[in-house]
C-alpha cells in the first residue's frame, strides 16, 4: 500500500507542475484565441528562452536580469515568427498553418542540436527545500509557481485594463468589426505574438530553474500544452488554467501510483475521451 | 501509348533493373537508400489517403508502431512467422484505428481537434511501448531475433538486400495502385464532399461516418504493413523511430513536401527528404550534427509558404494546365 504521505506529496507537486503548465498554455492560448493559429513550435520557443537564460547566467548576469533578458528574447522571437512565417500564410487553410509552425519545430530542435549539441544544461540554484509535516516541497518549484501565477495576473490586467489589451480581446471576438472600428488587426496580431512570445520567455525563465534544457525539451512539454489548451477550450484562458491543474494532478499522482509513463498515458487517454464527450473543451457551454 | 505511359514503363524497368546492375563498391548502400525510400513512400501514400480529404492525422506513428512491434514481438516471443504475424499486426492496427475513428466520426471531431486527438493517440502508443519495457524493450528498442534454424522464407529475414529491394518496390507499387483506385472511385467524390463540409455532405445522403471510418481503416492498415516491413528490413524497432510525434510529423512533412493531392507526391517528398539527409550526412559526417534536419525544417517552412501544393503537386498542376485548359481534375484545394 502506498504511503499517504507520498500521495500528498504527489498532489502538492501536481499543483506546482500545474502552475507551470498553466503558464505554458497561457501564451499559446492567447495566440490561438486572437490569431486563430496553433503554434506547434510554441514550447520550442520556450526552450530557446531557457537557453537564453542559461547563456546569460553563464556570462555572469544575475538570474533575475537574465530572466528579464529571456522575456525580451521571447517577445522578439514571437514577433519574428509572426512576421516571417505567419503573416504570409494567414489566409491559408488551417492545416498549412499548423504544418508551417511544425516546420519551425524541426528547425528549432535541430538548429539547437547543431549549435549547442544535445547536452542537458541546467542552472544550479541553491535554494532550500521546505519541510512541512514530513512533506518536502522544493523552494524553486514554489517560487516558480508563485511567479507563474503573478505573470498570469499581469496578463489578465493587461488584457482587461489597457487600451491595447481591450483591442486584442476585441479582435479575437470579431476580426472584421475591429477593422471597421479603426484599429489595425495586423498591428494587434504582431503585439499579441510579441506578448505570447514574452510569456514564453517568462515560462522559460521559470522552467530553467527546475528542469535542464536540451534541444528536444519542446517535445516533452509540447503535446501536453496543446492538450491543455484544447481541454480548456481553445482560446479560453480560464478554462486552460483549470485544465492545466487537472492534467498536472493526473500526471503527478498517476506517476506515483503506477509509473511516470503511465501517468502521461492516463492523462492522454483522458484527453482523448474528453475530446469525444466535450469537443469544445471541459468548460464549453452546450450550444 | 501516351508519352507519359512510355516514360512510366521505362522508369519502372529501370527501377527493377537497379539490383542487377553493377553499381560499384557502394551498391549495398544505394540499395539500402532506395529500399528506405520505397517503404517510407508507401507509408506516406497511406497517410495521404486520409490527408487529402482533410483528415489530417498527426498520429500515424501509432499505426506504424503497432504494425512494427506486433510483428517483431510475435516472432520474438512465439516464433510466429511474419507471414501470419504481419497480417495479425495489420488487423490489430485496424481495430485500433476504428476505435479512434468511430468516436471521431460520431462526435464530429474535425480539423485541429482531429489532429490533436490523433497526436495524443500516437503519444499513448509510444509511451505504452516505453512503459511496458519488460517485453517491448522500452526506449532501447527491440531487435528482431535471428532466423536460427528456420529458413528465410519463414522468418522473412534475408542477408541479401536485393530481396527487400523487390519487396519494397512491390509494396510501393501496391500503395500507388490503392491510391489510384481510391482516386478513381465514387468514394473520392464523397470523401471530398465530406472534407469540404460534413454537414452538407450528410444532408445530401452521404454516409459520413462510414466513409471516414473506411478510409481511416484503409490508411491505418497500409501504414501498419509499412511498419511491419520496415521492422523486418531493419530487424529492429524503436519507439522513437516507429511511433510518437516525431515520426508522425515526419510522415506528414514528406508528403506535404511532395504534394498530398498527387499520385507521386509522397514518393517525391520522401525521396527528396531521404536523399537530402543522406547527402548532408555524408557531406558533413559527424562534424555538424543536426544540419540536415535544420535545412529540412527551413525547407518545410519555405515550401508551405510558397508552394503549398508541394513540389511534385505544383509541377504536375502546371503541366496539366498547359496540356488541357478546362481540366476538372486539378485539386480544388491546394
Amino acid at each position: 500500500m502506498l504511503d499517504p504521505i507520498f500521495l500528498l506529496e504527489a498532489v502538492i507537486n501536481g499543483v506546482l507542475l500545474g502552475g507551470v503548465l498553466a503558464l505554458l498554455a497561457l501564451g499559446l492560448n492567447l495566440i490561438f484565441g486572437v490569431i486563430d493559429i496553433v503554434w506547434i513550435a510554441y514550447v520550442d520557443l520556450v526552450a530557446l528562452c531557457m537557453y537564453a537564460v542559461y547563456f546569460l547566467v553563464t556570462w555572469g548576469w544575475p538570474l533575475w536580469l537574465a530572466g528579464l533578458g529571456a522575456i525580451v528574447v521571447g517577445a522578439v522571437l514571437g514577433a519574428l515568427v509572426h512576421l516571417l512565417i505567419i503573416t504570409p500564410i494567414l489566409a491559408s487553410p488551417p492545416i498549412n498553418q499548423l504544418l508551417a509552425t511544425g516546420g519551425l519545430l524541426f528547425f528549432i530542435q535541430s538548429a539547437a542540436t547543431l549549435l549547442w549539441s544535445t547536452d542537458h544544461r541546467s542552472i544550479r540554484v541553491n535554494m532550500p527545500t521546505i519541510e512541512i509535516g514530513g512533506i518536502f516541497v522544493s523552494f524553486t518549484r514554489l517560487l516558480a509557481f508563485a511567479l507563474a501565477i503573478l505573470a498570469m495576473v499581469a496578463l489578465y490586467f493587461f488584457l482587461t485594463r489597457t487600451y491595447t489589451g481591450t483591442a486584442i480581446r476585441a479582435v479575437s471576438q470579431d476580426r472584421e468589426a475591429i477593422a471597421l472600428m479603426g484599429a489595425r488587426p495586423q498591428r494587434l496580431y504582431l503585439v499579441t505574438s510579441a506578448v505570447g512570445g514574452a510569456m514564453a520567455g517568462v515560462a522559460g525563465a521559470l522552467l530553467i530553474i527546475q528542469y535542464a534544457v536540451h534541444p528536444y525539451f519542446g517535445g516533452a512539454f509540447g503535446p501536453l500544452t496543446f492538450m491543455i489548451c484544447v481541454l480548456g477550450g481553445l482560446g479560453n484562458m480560464v478554462g486552460a488554467f483549470f485544465a492545466a491543474f487537472i492534467m498536472a494532478q493526473v500526471i503527478s499522482v498517476g506517476g506515483v501510483i503506477v509509473s511516470t509513463e503511465m501517468g502521461y498515458v492516463i492523462a492522454f487517454v483522458i484527453f482523448i475521451v474528453l475530446m469525444f464527450v466535450r469537443p469544445g473543451g471541459i468548460f464549453a457551454r452546450r450550444a | 501509348m501516351t508519352p507519359l505511359r512510355v516514360l512510366a514503363v521505362l522508369a519502372l524497368v529501370a527501377l527493377a533493373l537497379v539490383p542487377v546492375l553493377p553499381l560499384g563498391p557502394a551498391q549495398e548502400y544505394i540499395w539500402h537508400v532506395i529500399i528506405q525510400i520505397f517503404l517510407w513512400s508507401f507509408v506516406g501514400n497511406a497517410w495521404s489517403l486520409m490527408g487529402r480529404f482533410g483528415l489530417v492525422s498527426l498520429g500515424h506513428g501509432a499505426f506504424l508502431g503497432v504494425g512494427a512491434y506486433a510483428t517483431v514481438l510475435l516472432w520474438n516471443a512465439f516464433g510466429l512467422t511474419p507471414w501470419i504475424g504481419a497480417p495479425l499486426a495489420v488487423a490489430l492496427t485496424v481495430v485500433l484505428a476504428l476505435v479512434v475513428a468511430y468516436p471521431c466520426s460520431r462526435f464530429q471531431v474535425v480539423g485541429h481537434y482531429f489532429g490533436l486527438v490523433t497526436l495524443a493517440v500516437g503519444e499513448v502508443i509510444r509511451l505504452l511501448i516505453v512503459a511496458e519495457r519488460d517485453w517491448t524493450g522500452g526506449s532501447l528498442g527491440v531487435t528482431l531475433k535471428t532466423s536460427g534454424t528456420a529458413s528465410g522464407a519463414v522468418s522473412l529475414q534475408f542477408a541479401d538486400k536485393r530481396v527487400f529491394y523487390y519487396v519494397g518496390l512491390a509494396a510501393w507499387l501496391f500503395g500507388l495502385w490503392v491510391w489510384w483506385r481510391v482516386d478513381h472511385s465514387m468514394a473520392r467524390s464523397a470523401m471530398e464532399a465530406i472534407g469540404e463540409d460534413e454537414t452538407a455532405a450528410a444532408s445530401v445522403g452521404i454516409r459520413v461516418a462510414r466513409f471516414k471510418m473506411g478510409i481511416t481503416a484503409l490508411s491505418a492498415a497500409l501504414t501498419a504493413l509499412g511498419g511491419a516491413l520496415l521492422a523486418l528490413y531493419l530487424a529492429y524497432a524503436n519507439p522513437d523511430t516507429m511511433s510518437g510525434i516525431g515520426v508522425s510529423l515526419r510522415i506528414v512533412f514528406a508528403v506535404v513536401l511532395g504534394g498530398m493531392y498527387a499520385l507521386l507526391g509522397p514518393f517525391v517528398g520522401t525521396a527528396l527528404t531521404i536523399a537530402l539527409s543522406e547527402y548532408l550526412r555524408i557531406y558533413f559526417g559527424i562534424k555538424l550534427i543536426g544540419i540536415a534536419e535544420t535545412i529540412y525544417g527551413l525547407l518545410l517552412i519555405v515550401f508551405i509558404i510558397f508552394l503549398p501544393a508541394g513540389i511534385y503537386g505544383s509541377v504536375a498542376q502546371a503541366l496539366r494546365r498547359r496540356v488541357s485548359r478546362p481540366s476538372g481534375r486539378v485539386p480544388a484545394r491546394a
